[in-house]
């Protein structure tokens, strides 16, 4: 009965989006506000049917009812509660069906928070949400139908893959999704704007904190993605360039550019078309990623030959949303004229600078994915780009962006000569430089592209202070100037040092990383770096769900006990599944990670993977600081002024185009 | 020309250079770094030179891992079920290795004809089977009925 309503929930959303993504539309061409006013109720109804729909999924899980085929697939009796829930989106229908809620999640809070948008454009906005929320219901109802019943009845569940029975791997997937969705906010903005064949400044101020969100949700997804993988998967990587990730790299890419040309856009009116362009670009590419993901023709082309309805599906619906884009973007971006004039040294210029390395950046992560893809497809030729060639790639391109990102946020809009600034650049470099070869010389061994690499993350760092510094060189009451620093300013700072302590993290990490695979048993010792790590014992543990082989390692440095860590080879009952749990002795200037690989003799050896990680946590420290910063962006206040003073607001910028640089 | 159209020249100039730089590095290693999937019949019909690395996908022979008893060196081999090419690794296998099981690996071949992996990969669940692996026996005519557990695909993604 459960499954039932929660198939006829879903079909009744996708009757309200239906009507949301026509109705509303209608009317703001021929002018009827009833039409119009449709949309925000038609918006929060679809939220409802699909809440609805997906708490009845969730309930299957929970009430194990197994007659219900894609829980039968992927849940358990013996799963803990938590996994039950967390397995709703451990499979294809029922990640779909969250990816539709989370849709949904973000019309509804665009029908909550926009009572001051004006109704032609608010009408718009959600219409062409209703029209992306139809496609993908269309998708789950028509070839991924997660409420299907089964007969037999099985005894119970095939259970959840236990590499997805983790925390992080819990709420991955759900973060992914809003970044991924939340694109499509700006998306329907960007369409809007070009229906309209106008886009304002008062619009650009809309767009700011909704993509600055789904920007946030996304880096915080892939951070976690990517730290899962290093303490889930065994081998103690951070980032693969694996197909997967790659799908949710490049709308993050893009998505980086958009936040930053969205700033040039809203405060100078310029490059218009282009963030436009963005905002349909990093919505197409969430769109293409979760479908190389979810359709199973990254892992196999052939995934299209066992379901070819949902190839085909994906396929069309993927050529309606970003053909159609493109075709109105080439129709209407013409008269998204640019309204002002800018120097090659302004904050404009960074400003493209950094959108035109990121978008190239993205252009070859999509080049190094799709490329042994397509030629698959065409000419049957199976082959795979190894990780040296993105980054041989990749890395240069983000080296300038890195460099200018302290200086680029803090020189003028329009033109700048970099008056009384030059001296203090100089200065700031050759300490960055000397700190560098101080600090470089405390490390492992001295290599100058560590030194080289700390002195760029410290150039970061110490720009970007500069940069507060220098805003506030004229106030007279510093405290109160400080306190009156825009929110928007401190994100912008914050999330820029961000970007600093990550290429520490990411240079350190893979210049000194060791990784030794050695043979241990009972006693056995292993130096690495200056630790040494002993096996104390291996012994048999009982889980929950699993058995476990768990060896612990006793990590020392000259003599002294440093920390015992435990690591696991697991077995899981339902599905006979292996697992390696990693014993990480985590530090914020080196992890040291054991992973137990199989068992050699009877007499307890074992394989171990022994590595020293130095830096590695700051890689994940970084991103978070950089969703912080995007976070504190978002909240500013500017963006969520009154109406009638935003209006004013709008007026002014629309008639003056040379108005002074706020921030 | 006025100065505004020269700084736009510039920067025209510099992003065309920077784009160039950028397509010139990608190509140039791309050769270098794409891997062609080969099956154990393409290297017994001799497509296959020693030295060039490659990926190779198969299943693991029955009762053919041994391994040394005083390193991690092991040695198994491959087969798509027509073929059979001897291989030697050193390190640890991932979990989901085991005799019979579909695996792919990455590496070259030595003179004597081995396949000297550099790494293992065995990427599946119980019902599944890596698309190179499917690829090799089909090629080979000996792919076998697909099994799946409840009747539809049950293949989870992380």
């Amino acid at each position: 009965m459960i499954p039932e309503l929660g198939l006829y929930a879903l079909i009744l959303g996708f009757c309200t989006a239906l009507l949301l993504g026509i109705v509303p539309l209608i009317g703001s061409f021929n002018g009827r506000s009833g039409w119009m006013a449709m949309a925000r109720p038609a918006a929060m109804m679809q939220l409802f049917f699909v809440a609805l729909s997906y708490a009845c999924l969730t309930w299957t899980f929970i009430a194990n009812d197994f007659s219900v085929l894609y829980t039968a697939n992927t849940s358990n009796s013996g799963l803990p509660l938590v996994y039950k829930i967390s397995g709703v989106w451990g499979g294809h229908e029922g990640s779909i069906l969250l990816w539709v809620l989370i849709l949904s999640v973000w019309v509804g809070a665009v029908a909550i928070f926009s009572a001051n948008l004006p109704a032609v454009l608010l009408a718009r906005v959600l219409s062409v949400l209703g029209l992306i929320s139809v496609g993908f219901m269309m998708f789950v109802l028509l070839t991924s139908n997660p409420f299907e019943r089964m007969f037999p009845i099985p005894a119970d569940g095939a259970s959840l893959n236990p590499l997805l029975q983790d925390p992080g791997m819990a709420i991955h997937p759900p973060m992914l999704y809003m970044g991924y969705v939340g694109f499509a906010v700006a998306f329907a903005f960007a369409v809007a704007a070009l229906i309209e064949g106008k886009l304002d400044s008062a619009t650009l101020r809309w767009m700011r904190p909704w993509t600055n969100i789904a920007w946030v949700f996304l880096t915080i997804g892939i951070s976690l993605g990517s730290y899962w993988a290093y303490y889930e998967l065994g081998w103690g990587g951070w980032w693969f360039w694996d197909p997967v990730e790659n799908a949710s790299f490049m709308p993050w890419l893009i998505g980086t550019a958009l936040i930053h040309s969205l700033a040039a856009s809203e405060k100078r009116g310029v490059f218009k078309a282009w963030t436009v362009l963005l905002a349909v670009l990093a919505f197409s590419l969430s769109l293409l990623g979760t479908f190389l993901v979810r359709s199973g023709i990254l892992t196999s082309v052939h995934a299209f030959a066992t379901d070819p309805a949902r190839g085909q599906f994906v396929l069309l619906f993927l050529l309606i949303v970003i053909g159609g884009s493109l075709l109105l973007f080439a129709f209407r971006a013409g008269r998204l004229k640019g309204t002002s004039d800018y120097e090659l040294v302004s904050r404009e210029g960074a400003l493209l600078l950094n959108n035109v390395l990121l978008v190239v950046a993205c252009a070859t992560v999509l080049l190094g994915t799709m490329y042994p893809l397509f030629l698959d497809v065409t000419a049957e030729i199976k082959l795979s780009i190894g990780v040296p060639w993105f980054n041989l790639t990749f890395v240069p391109l983000m080296l300038p962006i890195v460099f200018i990102v302290g200086v680029g946020s803090m020189l003028n809009w329009k033109r700048d000569k970099l008056e009384g600034r030059r001296n203090t650049f100089i200065v700031l470099l050759v300490a960055s430089m000397i700190t560098a070869a101080l600090l470089g010389t405390q490390l492992y061994e001295f290599k100058i592209t560590a030194v080289a690499a700390i002195a760029l993350s410290v150039w970061v760092v110490a720009t970007c202070i500069y940069g507060l510094v220098y805003r506030l060189r004229n106030k007279k009451n510093r405290l109160h100037a400080v306190m009156h620093t825009p929110a928007a300013f401190w994100g912008m700072t914050i999330a820029h040092i961000g970007v600093g302590v990550f290429t520490i993290g990411v240079a350190l990490t893979s210049i000194y990383t060791q990784e030794d695979t050695v043979r241990m048993g009972p006693g056995v010792t292993h130096e690495i770096g200056p630790y040494t790590v002993g096996l104390a014992s291996v012994e048999e543990v009982r889980g929950p769900n699993y058995l476990a082989m768990q060896g612990e390692f006793l990590i020392s440095r000259d003599g002294k006990s440093v920390s015992t860590v435990q690591a696991q080879k697991r077995i899981y009952d339902v599905r006979r599944d292996l697992m390696t749990e990693a014993g990480i002795d985590a530090g914020l200037t080196r992890d040291i990670f054991i992973a137990m690989g199989e068992s050699i003799d009877d007499n307890g050896a074992w394989a171990v993977r022994v590595q020293l990680k130095p830096f590695i946590r700051w890689i994940w420290v970084g991103t978070l600081i950089m969703a912080l910063g995007g976070l504190m962006a978002a909240l500013d206040g500017r963006y969520r002024m009154k109406k009638r003073k935003r209006e004013s607001v709008a007026a002014k910028s629309s008639s003056s185009t040379t108005s002074a640089a706020v921030s | 020309m006025t100065p505004k159209r020269r700084q736009r020249l510039i920067l025209v100039c510099l992003m065309l250079f920077g784009v160039g730089v950028a397509a010139t590095i990608g190509l140039t290693v791309f050769k270098d770094n794409i891997a062609l999937f080969r099956s154990p019949s393409d290297i017994a019909a001799g497509k296959v030179d020693a030295g060039t690395r490659f990926r190779i996908g198969g299943m693991v022979v029955e009762d053919s891992v041994q391994r040394r008893s005083d390193n991690l060196d092991i040695k198994f081999e491959l087969t798509d079920r027509v073929n059979t090419v001897p291989v030697a690794y050193n390190g640890i296998l991932p979990d989901l290795f085991a005799e019979g099981q579909g695996i792919v690996a990455m590496g070259q071949l030595n003179e004597e004809g081995v396949f000297v992996a550099s790494e293992v990969l065995a990427k599946h669940d119980e019902n599944y089977m890596p698309p190179e692996v499917a690829e090799a026996l089909k090629k080979a005519g000996k792919m076998p009925g697909t099994s799946a557990n409840f009747g539809a695909s049950s293949l989870v993604q992380p």
